[in-house]
């Protein structure tokens, strides 16, 4: 009888204890099944957030700063001929199985990152020239890894490298980050808790992460999605529609955060192949710089802001957004909407208005159509923006809006097309993961791809900066070359940059601290040193 | 109950002939922009408010009634004609014919007809007026919209080629056209007028789901099925109730159809 209040006090601490667990538990939405855990494997959005919670990486590309931080690197340093990379590690890391971290797992990781029968999608940017990669370690804690060839941007490359132990019976289980996984039920959800060996500790010398686990629940449909955020079942959401975000922001004030212009941009080119299949007279028009500058002129990229995305997108100004805070060049201003001025350097080519109708100098009726996928409605919308400004300068645009493998077969295979809009999801920050869209040479020049010779001067150019650029280690220099490319691209117009969407997110109230940022991944980036807290702390 | 068909009638004539009369009914052109007024609720200037770009809701019903009123009746009369041939000739000929026939309507069922639908329009030339490619949207639906109606017509004949009446006609030496025309056809009528109007909304929802996948009608022109795309964003609705201006219309439109239609056949 005496023991029952100790059983009690017992159970009512273990009872307090899992609930503190439970309240400590982060919900967010995976949009799809993650196809690996393999963290050199990963190739989709899914995974690769499992391998940003879970994955130690020799350093971290702050997202808010954009600064490139020490992890399991204490340092690192860069050979002058940018081939060679040296870490010093961290001392007395264990994985998450106990096992003790070494430079050996570094080298370990390389030679998968770099195995070329595991085709790694992470392991590709670091492919810089022939030859194999090879890592010299130099005691237990010191590593030096050697490219056949110099590596532009090399640093930054291993944000995105989770280190894996090369002797852990767990293999790819083991980890080095915040969180481990510790249940996966297919279609379902994927549970990752606390890894208890995190190296990370706060100022007051508590080890990292705060949170118990992460729940993450696999669930395709955005407006279930919001659903659970607003009934509270959910603590994340990133990338909000604009549609979405106004009407939560109109339901709950302090739970969305418009983060400002995103590194994503929605641009039109038109179709300037040789050999693409399109009249001779029209080939012509897209082939001039002015032609391109005053239909550029003539789209209300404020307009499009306002109608398209509710004022949640910025005019874009060029290959790079604003969101890029280093790359970006900040001496550049999006295109100004000026109709006059689109007339004028339409006058120059030759072009004049028939009634309502601009001609070109043979006569022929200034009329093109502009394809984009079906179902994408922000485009569809954007199409008819750009069909009513274009009308006013007597330009006639027809919108077909084509099932994706269609598109990509009219932009690739067939250059059968006149323009084109669509929008790059960009991750990267560093230039170099554009080398395959600026050389004229690359598959994704989209305007005119696969160029034995740059066909202008202003292409060749581009070549040139461009090669130059990917060829030195000298950060103040590469800037300086791609500040130029995207002058250049700002005067040709070759691809018309028309909106940065914002990024959009809804935070819970639950979550501290809230600090969403413009880069992927936008709200749970400082996950380990997030705190839910409870009703009656928000 | 006749009371009923009247309203049904007028409230039919009504629509057709706002429709018809779009460009002098709509207060502004449907591709009109008010970007200054976009996503207005519904007032004196825009009855039925403003889309997303500002273009007038009402403006784009009376051009988009014209639209898929005229073609999906047309594309319904299409399907139905190659319904009645094929169905008609496979239960009046029956045996091989019949199961020929049928062969090939199960085929053309089971073929996945909206990716079909996709290959055409990606083949297409691309600078096609919108008018043009409303056109073909409807003539491809016609065309491709028959083998579910040819299996209910063939049934249908197969039971008329069997009563008495027609064996009698045929015993008194009637000829097979003129028995089909004379004996079978005005039976089979009621069969045909059901399948018609039935296939009026599937062509119009079809032509709205193929909006969706881009074979629709293509911007600025409107239609019954773009217009019904803004439902896609349903939590919306609530906030903008107007919106579900063009689902009562066409729920209206192909109810007061079935009443007048079955008026018809009951004062048969």
């Amino acid at each position: 009888m005496k023991r029952y209040p100790i059983r009690l006090a017992a159970l009512v601490c273990v009872l307090a204890a899992l609930c503190s667990a439970a309240a400590q538990e982060l919900h967010f939405i995976l949009r799809s099944e993650p196809k690996t855990f393999n963290p050199v494997l990963v190739a989709e959005d899914a995974s690769d957030t499992i391998r940003y919670l879970t994955g130690g990486v020799l350093m971290r590309l702050n997202r808010k700063s954009q600064q490139l931080e020490p992890e399991l690197a204490k340092s690192w340093s860069i050979s002058k001929d940018g081939r060679t990379i040296t870490f010093k590690l961290r001392e007395g890391v264990l994985f998450s199985d106990g096992t003790p971290f070494s430079a050996n797992d570094v080298a370990f990781t390389m030679k998968q990152l770099m195995d070329p029968e595991l085709h790694s999608p992470t392991g590709d940017a670091f492919r810089s020239g022939k030859g194999d990669v090879i890592t010299q370690v130099n005691g237990k804690h010191h590593i030096a890894i050697i490219f056949p060839a110099p590596v532009a941007g090399l640093a930054k490359l291993f944000d995105q490298v989770a280190i894996m132990s090369g002797s852990s019976p767990q293999k790819e289980k083991a980890v080095l980050g915040a969180f481990m996984v510790a249940e996966y039920k297919p279609g379902d959800f994927v549970l990752l808790k606390r890894n208890p060996n995190y190296w990370k500790k706060d100022a007051s010398g508590r080890r990292l992460p705060y949170l118990e686990s992460v729940r993450l629940d696999i669930q395709q449909n955005r407006d279930i999605e919001l659903l659970r955020f607003r009934r509270g079942e959910i603590h994340l959401i990133n990338d909000l529609s604009p549609e979405l975000f106004d009407r939560l922001a109109a339901e709950t004030s302090g739970v969305t955060y418009d983060a400002g212009a995103s590194m994503d941009s929605e641009f039109l080119w038109f179709n300037q192949a040789p050999k693409a299949a399109i009249p001779a007279y029209k080939l012509a028009w897209f082939r001039s710089a002015n032609f391109r500058r005053a239909i550029s002129s003539a789209i209300n990229r404020e307009d499009i802001s306002r109608l398209v995305y509710g004022k949640h997108a910025q005019p874009a100004v060029g290959p790079v957004s604003p969101a890029n805070q280093f790359w970006f060049n900040s001496k550049l201003k999006a295109q100004a909407f000026d109709r006059k001025a689109a007339l004028d350097r339409l006058t120059q080519d030759g072009f004049h208005l028939e009634g309502d109708m601009l001609r070109d100098r043979q006569g022929n009726a200034v009329e093109f159509s502009i394809i984009t996928n079906a179902g994408n409605k922000a485009r569809e919308r954007m199409a008819a923006v750009i069909q009513q400004d274009l009308a006013e300068i007597g330009v006639k645009v027809n919108v077909v809006t084509l099932d994706f493998p269609s598109l990509i077969d009219r932009m690739t295979q067939s250059f059968n097309y006149e323009a084109c809009l669509l929008g790059l999801v960009n991750t990267e920050l560093d230039p170099n993961s554009q080398m395959t869209v600026w050389l004229s040479s690359g598959e994704n020049h989209q305007w005119s791809p696969n160029q034995a010779t740059p066909e202008t001067p202003w292409e060749a150019e581009i070549d040139k900066l461009m090669r130059a650029q990917a060829s030195t280690p000298d950060l103040k220099k590469r800037k300086q070359y791609f500040d130029r490319v995207q002058e250049i691209v700002w005067e040709q117009a070759p691809f018309i940059y028309l909106v940065n969407k914002n990024a959009l997110c809804a935070i819970s109230s639950a979550v501290r601290p809230a600090e969403p940022v413009v880069l992927r991944p936008q709200t749970y980036w400082n996950a380990e040193r997030m705190v839910l807290a409870s009703d009656g702390q928000k | 109950m006749k009371a009923f068909t009247r309203i049904a009638a007028i409230a039919l004539s009504v629509v057709f002939v706002a429709g018809l009369l779009a460009g002098v009914l709509a207060p502004a052109h449907y591709a009109k922009q008010f970007r200054e007024d976009a996503s207005a609720s519904p007032s004196g200037k825009f009855l039925l408010g403003t889309d997303e770009l500002g273009r007038d809701r009402f403006s784009r019903l009376l051009y988009g009634s014209r639209v898929s009123l005229l073609l999906a009746p047309c594309a319904a009369l299409l399907s139905t004609l190659l319904a009645a041939l094929i169905g008609g000739a496979a239960g009046y000929f029956g045996g091989r014919w019949e199961k020929s026939a049928m062969l090939f309507t199960d085929l053309f069922m089971s073929m996945p007809w909206l990716f079909l639908l996709i290959t055409v329009r990606a083949v297409l030339p691309l600078n096609t007026a919108p008018t043009t490619s409303v056109l073909i949207t409807f003539s491809l639906l016609g065309l491709l919209g028959w083998a579910a109606s040819a299996r209910v017509v063939c049934s249908g004949t197969k039971s008329l080629r069997n009563s008495e009446f027609v064996l009698q006609a045929k015993a008194a030496g009637c000829r097979a056209g003129r028995l089909f025309a004379v004996h079978m056809l005005p039976n089979l009528k009621p069969v045909l007028f059901a399948q018609f109007w039935i296939s009026i909304p599937v062509f119009i929802l079809a032509e709205a789901n193929l909006g969706i996948l881009g074979l629709g009608v293509s911007e600025p022109l409107p239609s019954w099925g773009s217009l019904l795309r803004e439902l896609e964003d349903f939590s919306a609705i609530g906030l903008q109730p107007w919106r579900l201006v063009p689902l009562f219309l066409l729920l209206m439109v192909v109810s007061c159809f079935q009443m007048v239609i079955s008026e018809k056949e009951y004062s048969r």
